[in-house]
């Protein structure tokens, strides 16, 4: 008995990475397929549309408030520390840079994935424990092509724009500090946070929102459409869709930062 | 009396399929042929569902083939599989209805989204009034499924199995839950379709007296109830009694021998409970 356990214990390990490594693999193939489905007819052109309105302009609110009021304490909190150096002035540069690099696509993509990425996994995994998507195939459409790619395309086009709207209004938000308490003129907030801007910038401020989009739809709908074991099922995909899309927002984040840090290479140093 | 060695509607050789612990069907063979009726028995969980599925291409076998039409299953991409299936009906378990869309919308599903079905758009609205009508749900085209009674839903998914006039059907426990009255009514419009469409049927039940209608009734399309098949009629309804016991086939065969069974387990099927 003991002799066996030299033998079992690398076999044991195998069937452990057994389940995570069959579950990327499923992922990346959902991810080919809904891709793949974007060329391919027939286009449900209005699911599209719908799920636009809901993603798009049902996050809209809370885009708008989590740009505000980051925008609003960027610039209280950096104004404290660059008054040390005299630069107070400079308030405006840091605004919109944190704002565009890092906190506009961060804070939107986190509120899009608590809201769409459960409501994508809660949708599509009622859906199929309720045998909704067994009845789609049988009645000759393939659940992909209905249900992930629009999914995926939708919020591929509306978080970047969320981004953008996120990101402008962060500014105000700033603006409006430095306006009221930090006695700096407007023309004098704004010339330095446009300035501030490179295309670098630009886009990467837009290229990470679109990046999260695609993995926030398609976590929503991986984990919408292997959903099993009834309601209770449901709610337990729900809560890994939204933890795995944050888990990989951040790391994405890291990983396009680095980039764009490597590509600017010599103007950092 | 065949002319010809008739081609199975529905055959299956040696399936067996198996979710990640457990064996759903073992080695599973039969062949229905055109017009015949299958009633399928078994305790929860002994596979009903899975062999329909099965038969829908739903699930891929890890062993063994299923023909439907005469065209294997396992050797078709999904594109392929939704031709074969178009020619299918499916009522599931649980209706299956998509609740996102009102019961109109549900029962065109079929007409619009399945290729191999060639419905002008204009034909579209009559044939899902023609088909909710058959199942007495005239008044409920702009409902949302949810605002209907559990029997009223099994009714319209009848509606969307049936609005195609697929020539196999598959019935997945069309009666379980449901008040005597309702169920009698179910299984009415079941056996209504069967014989005005000379559709062939596989039905999953629980309840043995759904399987003696199957058997021993047929539709009055004068008197619009069902009646007793007398002598002749009865031979023409050839109705096969499957069942199954933990993902095997224990019996298949007439009423008659199903009746004279001794096995304990098909017994139990046999003799309604009082
Ligand atoms: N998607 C699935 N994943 C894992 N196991 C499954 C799945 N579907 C069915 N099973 C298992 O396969 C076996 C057969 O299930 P099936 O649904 O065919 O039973 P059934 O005869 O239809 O039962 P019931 O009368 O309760 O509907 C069961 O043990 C079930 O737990
Ligand atoms: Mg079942």
């Amino acid at each position: 008995m003991y002799g066996s356990i030299g033998v079992r214990g690398p076999t044991f390990l195998l069937d452990l990475l057994k389940g995570p490594v069959a579950a990327v693999q499923e992922f990346l193939f959902l991810t080919g397929s809904a891709f793949r489905n974007i060329f391919r007819p027939p286009h449900y052109t209005d699911d599209i549309v719908l799920q636009m309105d809901n993603i798009g302009v049902g996050s809209l609110p809370i885009a708008i408030m989590a740009g505000f009021f980051s925008g609003a304490v960027m610039a209280l909190q950096m104004s404290r520390a660059l008054a040390t150096y005299g630069q107070v002035g400079r308030t405006g540069t840091v605004v919109s840079i944190t704002l565009v690099r890092e906190l506009g696509p961060m804070l939107t993509s986190f509120m899009v994935a608590g809201r769409n990425a459960s409501g994508i996994a809660s949708e599509l995994g009622s859906m199929k424990v309720t045998e909704q998507i067994d009845a789609m195939r049988a009645l000759g459409t393939d659940p992909v092509q209905k249900l992930v790619t629009p999914r995926l395309l939708a919020t591929s086009a509306m978080l970047p724009l969320l981004t953008v709207i996120a990101d402008f209004v962060g500014m105000v938000g700033g603006w409006l500090i430095s306006f009221l308490f930090l006695n700096l003129t407007s023309r004098q907030y704004w010339s330095t946070t446009w300035r501030a801007l490179e295309w670098n910038d630009v886009a990467q401020g837009l290229l990470k929102p679109l990046v999260f989009a695609v993995m926030i739809s398609l976590i929503g709908c991986f984990y919408g459409l292997r959903t099993t074991g009834g309601t209770q099922g449901v709610g337990r995909s729900t809560t890994q869709a939204v933890v795995a899309s944050i888990e990989m927002i951040f790391v994405l984040d890291l990983l396009i930062t680095k980039m764009f840090v490597w590509a600017a290479g010599g103007a950092i140093g | 009396m065949p002319r010809e060695a008739p081609v199975p509607v529905l055959r299956f050789e040696n399936v067996t399929v198996a979710f990640d612990d457990v064996t759903a069907l073992v080695e599973v063979s039969f062949e229905a042929f055109e017009g015949e009726s299958r009633v399928i028995t078994g305790a929860a969980g002994s596979g009903k569902t899975t062999l329909l599925k099965a038969a829908l291409g739903l699930i891929q076998p890890q062993s063994g083939r299923v023909y439907a039409f005469g065209r294997d299953l396992g050797a078709m991409r999904e594109e392929e599989l939704f031709d074969i299936r178009s020619k299918m009906g499916m009522l599931f378990q649980e209706s299956a209805l998509f609740d996102s869309l009102t019961i109109e919308e549900n029962v065109a599903y079929p007409l619009l989204n399945q290729k191999a079905i060639h419905c002008a758009p204009e034909e579209v609205k009559p044939r899902v009034v023609e088909a909710l009508d058959f199942v007495e749900l005239g008044g409920t085209l702009e409902k949302f499924p949810s605002e209907l009674s559990g029997g009223m839903r099994r009714r319209a998914a009848i509606a969307r199995a049936v609005v195609t006039a697929p020539p196999l059907i598959l019935y997945d426990s069309p009666t379980a839950g449901l008040d005597p009255i309702t169920a009698h009514t179910i299984m009415a419009l079941l056996i209504k379709e069967r014989d005005t469409a000379r559709t062939t049927t596989l039905m999953v039940t629980q309840r043995y007296q759904d399987g003696n209608l199957m058997a021993n009734f047929r539709y009055n399309s004068e008197q619009g109830r069902l009646e007793p098949a007398r002598n002749g009629a009865r031979q023409d309804l050839h109705t096969v009694f499957m069942v199954l016991r933990e993902g095997r086939l224990v019996f298949e065969g007439s009423q008659e021998s199903l009746e004279a069974s001794r096995d304990s387990y098909i017994c139990k099927f046999v003799k309604p409970r009082a």
